[in-house]
């Protein structure tokens, strides 16, 4: 098993001849999670496999981010993901991609993390304030027709042979309000069931639809602002 | 007549119908007036067609 200790991502080590202060300090960074250890580290070095989990670190970093809003949580989640994909390498099918494998590893921990906090005695803020469709209304004329059709996006195709189109849709995503954010990754990346997913966040089915809907149309017009209206990427 | 079906249903409703039949079957009035609205609704059906692709993208991003 990989050992934790010694490295950090910040690459800072304990020394012998660091001042007792300064080791205080650093020890204190480290555990308000601003550089903590890496645990894949070591292994990387000299195992083909933990080198290929660890390529996909920055993406599982986004979707948890994403679903969570909490730097610190997200990226604690990402390593015990990492963690466990590495030692329990033997349930790696192979039938599907290892970013897939890992995506299914995460959403459990994701979910893990949600129920922890719904049974913590924290209010959270209801989903109401981002569930109210009225602001929605200025896509639409009084009428219920478009205020500004859709555009036309080209060759979409296109768009999707392109890295630069899906750092675009990141940032489309982390534009949502994070409660949107939260209910469209866990739809639309993890693949929950929307029973599951109301079961988890307490919300109802007309909360999710509500809220899925408006998740689609805000990442529709950030698509076709940032991306297809510069038709000069196609 | 046209323009007479594309009023059936408005857009926003089509929209709606359109993003929550990912989440859930729509009824079989839902479904004729949708199918109504989309055949001349130039708008929605280009609406329709790029929910297909963010999902096809959304899709890729994970794999």
């Amino acid at each position: 098993m990989p050992s934790a200790e010694g490295r950090t991502s910040c690459g800072l080590q304990s020394r012998a001849d660091t001042p007792f202060a300064l080791t205080f300090v650093l020890r204190g960074v480290a555990a308000r999670g601003f550089c903590r250890p890496r645990i894949l580290q070591p292994a990387v070095d000299s195992d083909p496999f933990a080198a290929e989990l660890e390529t996909h670190r920055r993406y599982l970093l986004r979707v948890a981010q994403l679903q969570l809003r909490d730097q610190d949580v997200a990226e604690d989640v990402v390593q015990e993901t990492l963690f466990a994909a590495l030692t329990g390498r033997d349930g790696f099918s192979g039938r599907s991609s290892v970013k897939t494998w890992l995506t299914g590893i995460l959403k459990h921990k994701i979910v893990d993390v949600i129920r922890q906090k719904a049974r913590q005695p924290v209010i959270e803020a209801t989903f109401d304030e981002e569930t109210d469709l009225e602001d929605f209304d200025a896509l639409f004329r009084d009428d219920g027709g478009w205020a500004a059709p859709p555009a036309d996006w080209g060759d979409p195709e296109n768009a999707l042979s392109r890295r630069e189109f899906f750092d675009v849709m990141e940032f489309c995503l982390e534009k949502l309000p994070a409660k949107t954010a939260r209910v469209f990754m866990m739809r639309e990346v993890m693949e929950l069931e929307s029973d599951e997913i109301c079961k988890e966040l307490t919300i109802t089915a007309n909360n999710l639809w509500v809220i899925l809907y408006r998740a689609r149309m805000a990442l529709r017009e950030c698509l076709e602002r940032h991306w297809f209206s510069g038709q000069a990427r196609a | 007549m046209f323009h007479r079906l594309t009023h059936l249903v408005s857009c926003r409703e089509a929209t709606r119908w359109l993003s929550q039949g990912e989440e859930r079957p729509l009824s079989l009035s839902e479904r004729v007036k949708l199918g109504l609205h989309l055949r001349v609704c130039e708008a929605c059906s280009r609406f329709a067609a790029q929910l297909r692709l963010m999902r096809e993208a959304l899709g890729r991003y994970r794999r």
